[in-house]
């Protein structure tokens, strides 16, 4: 018996979601007292991040490596993990709920005719079955939910779980991936990468997100002072009211029809807090709430309110944080 | 070209959210239901490809009750030209529904299949995908720019920190992100005319769930929490509370 967890790459390196995916099946492992199985598929230079696996928790890696897998794959990484399961018959397959995981985990559930719960955000095992607790309604209410079918499918938030060293043997198993690109229907280029100087608002530390109080698009470079200040684990958001002002790109926009964020600490700057945009990030670890209106809502949610003038506080603040960031 | 889209009718996302007293479903007294917000992009996109192309069929469907049907008309009054109300539970996951509705694609026919991203009820993101898998059709979703020449399928999808481009040959499925067009306004005359508009009713059974709801519950509320205070002299303190008790910086 077994827990798979599908540890994804980019580049030939792993992502965090990857060994956040791991951090997550090894409490779901644990807690059904079985082994947990990462599967890394990628291109051949990818052998070199195996290791890394075992380090963070996991029993055994099942690695497939091939030119054609090194981009996202939809169809070939479908059979992968599909063999996958049939090979070691698990409770359990988690991925991570990242751009390609929302994308392939539903076809390999379509494939396995299995039950797939999407965005989960806890996990649990009650008398041997595996529960999950999944956001619905962008987090306006909390879902519980168990499987009727074999194995359990999961996508897993980014976040919810804290990739941790946690050394097992991770012994390698090699896969031979027959893969004939001739054969793949869909191909699939990344186009840009990492690169880009700050974190997806889905995967970020800490959020600074502005709104309709920002006034205008040529105000974000206050926003993105502080967010520099912060450092290199900070990004912007963006409420949905400036996403659709066209002054921010939708990729920002926090709420229900943007993304759904828990970072550990979350600035809103000039949002007055909609029940869409709170939905979507009140389970921040920490809010901080910057807004002229003492009776903004998003006051009530967040942790610590400052009323006042945004173009007075935030330089101000991002003055002080530089301040000790300096002092380290 | 024809193109199916397939729509979901969901609570309005500026609805609260109360959970029924079966505790494992909501509420639904009160809420204004409206055609999913992603699933607007996908009619869109399809009624400018059906003009780009000069000919075709766009048919909206969807899985749903009775009430499914002023949702269908919706989309009828953007402009689609039939609709088919597959008349049946959706299941709480995608699979189930995934289902139906790829069995009743197949029996017509489709160039593309086109959603919205996810519904913003469930928030699963799944039924996409897992039609296109029951098919044997080749997907892309989250995509925010689509081209179609002849055959050709180029789109652009969503990840993090860029994008990937997607490329495969007709017929496939598209899920739509927001950025993917401006959607369309009915217009009165288009709500006349989604009156007069052939509307299919075919009966299914209930979707097959492959979770079980345990329990709908409500978030537990965030602690009320405290204005450090007024202005930018509130700055020093503020900080020092980030660093001293939340520990987050």
């Amino acid at each position: 018996m077994s827990v798979l967890a599908f540890a994804e790459q980019r580049g030939g390196v792993l992502r965090q979601v990857a060994l956040e995916t791991v951090a997550a099946g090894r409490a779901l492992a644990d807690g059904l007292g079985v082994e947990l199985v990462a599967v890394l598929l990628g291109p051949p230079t990818l052998a070199n991040e195996a290791d890394r696996l075992g380090r963070y928790g996991a029993d055994r890696v099942m690695l497939a490596t091939a030119e054609p897998l090194a981009d996202y794959a939809p169809e070939a990484y479908t059979d992968l993990l599909a063999r996958a399961v049939q090979e070691c018959g698990p409770k359990a397959l988690i991925l991570p709920a990242s751009a390609q995981g929302k994308d392939l985990a539903p076809r390999v559930a379509a494939r396995l005719k299995a039950g797939l719960a999407s965005d989960v955000t806890e996990l649990a095992v009650e008398d041997g079955r595996v529960i999950a607790v999944r956001p619905v309604y962008a987090g306006k209410l909390l879902a519980k939910v168990g499987f009727k079918t074999d194995p359990a499918l999961l996508t897993v938030r980014a976040r919810a779980y804290t990739a941790a060293e946690n050394p097992r043997p991770g012994e390698v198993e090699e896969m031979t991936p027959e893969v004939d690109p001739e054969g793949l229907r869909t191909r699939v280029r990344l186009v840009a990468g990492e690169k880009k100087a700050r974190p997806d608002v889905a995967e970020a530390e800490i959020i600074v997100a502005g709104g309709r109080g920002m006034q205008g698009p040529e105000n974000w470079t206050l926003l993105e002072e502080l967010a520099d200040a912060l450092g290199p684990g900070a990004t912007l958001g963006a409420s949905r009211a400036v996403v659709d002002a066209g002054w921010r790109p939708h990729a920002e926009q926090v709420g229900q029809t943007g993304k759904v964020v828990a970072p550990p600490l979350y600035f809103a700057i000039g949002i007055s807090g909609a029940i869409q945009h709170v939905a979507g990030m009140r389970t921040a670890r920490c809010i901080v709430a910057v807004n002229k209106d003492a009776e903004a809502p998003i006051l009530k949610v967040a942790d610590y309110g400052i009323v006042g003038d945004l173009f007075e506080v935030i330089p101000r603040l991002t003055q002080e944080i530089r301040k000790f960031r300096s002092e380290g | 070209m024809n193109i199916i889209v397939c729509i979901k009718r969901v609570p309005d996302s500026e609805s609260r959210i109360v959970v029924g007293s079966d505790g494992r479903s909501i509420d639904t007294q009160g809420i204004k239901f409206v055609l999913n917000p992603y699933d607007e992009y996908a009619v869109e996109e399809a009624l400018r490809l059906k003009e780009a192309a000069g000919a075709g069929t766009v048919t909206v469907m969807t899985l749903g009750g009775e009430e499914s049907k002023e949702t269908l008309r919706t989309a009828l009054a953007m402009g689609a030209d039939q609709a088919v109300l597959l008349k049946g539970e959706p299941s709480g996951d995608g699979l189930g529904t995934a289902e139906k509705l790829a069995a009743a694609i197949k029996e017509r026919e489709h160039d593309l299949v086109l959603f919205g991203k996810q519904a913003i009820d469930d928030d699963n993101l799944q039924v996409p995908a897992m039609v296109a898998e029951l098919l044997g059709l080749p997907c892309a979703t989250v995509v925010v720019e689509l081209k179609v020449e002849g055959n050709n399928v180029t789109a652009e999808r969503e990840v993090e920190g860029g994008y990937e481009i997607v490329e495969f040959e007709l017929p496939g499925v598209i899920a739509a992100q927001k950025d993917l067009n401006e959607p369309r306004y009915p217009s009165l005359k288009g709500i006349m005319a989604a009156k007069k508009k052939p509307l299919e009713e075919v009966d299914v059974a209930d979707a097959e769930a492959r979770l079980e709801v345990i329990e709908l519950v409500k978030p537990p509320e965030r602690a009320a929490g405290e204005v450090v205070g007024e202005g930018p002299d509130a700055v020093p303190e503020l900080v020092r509370k980030l660093r001293e008790e939340a520990k987050v910086l």
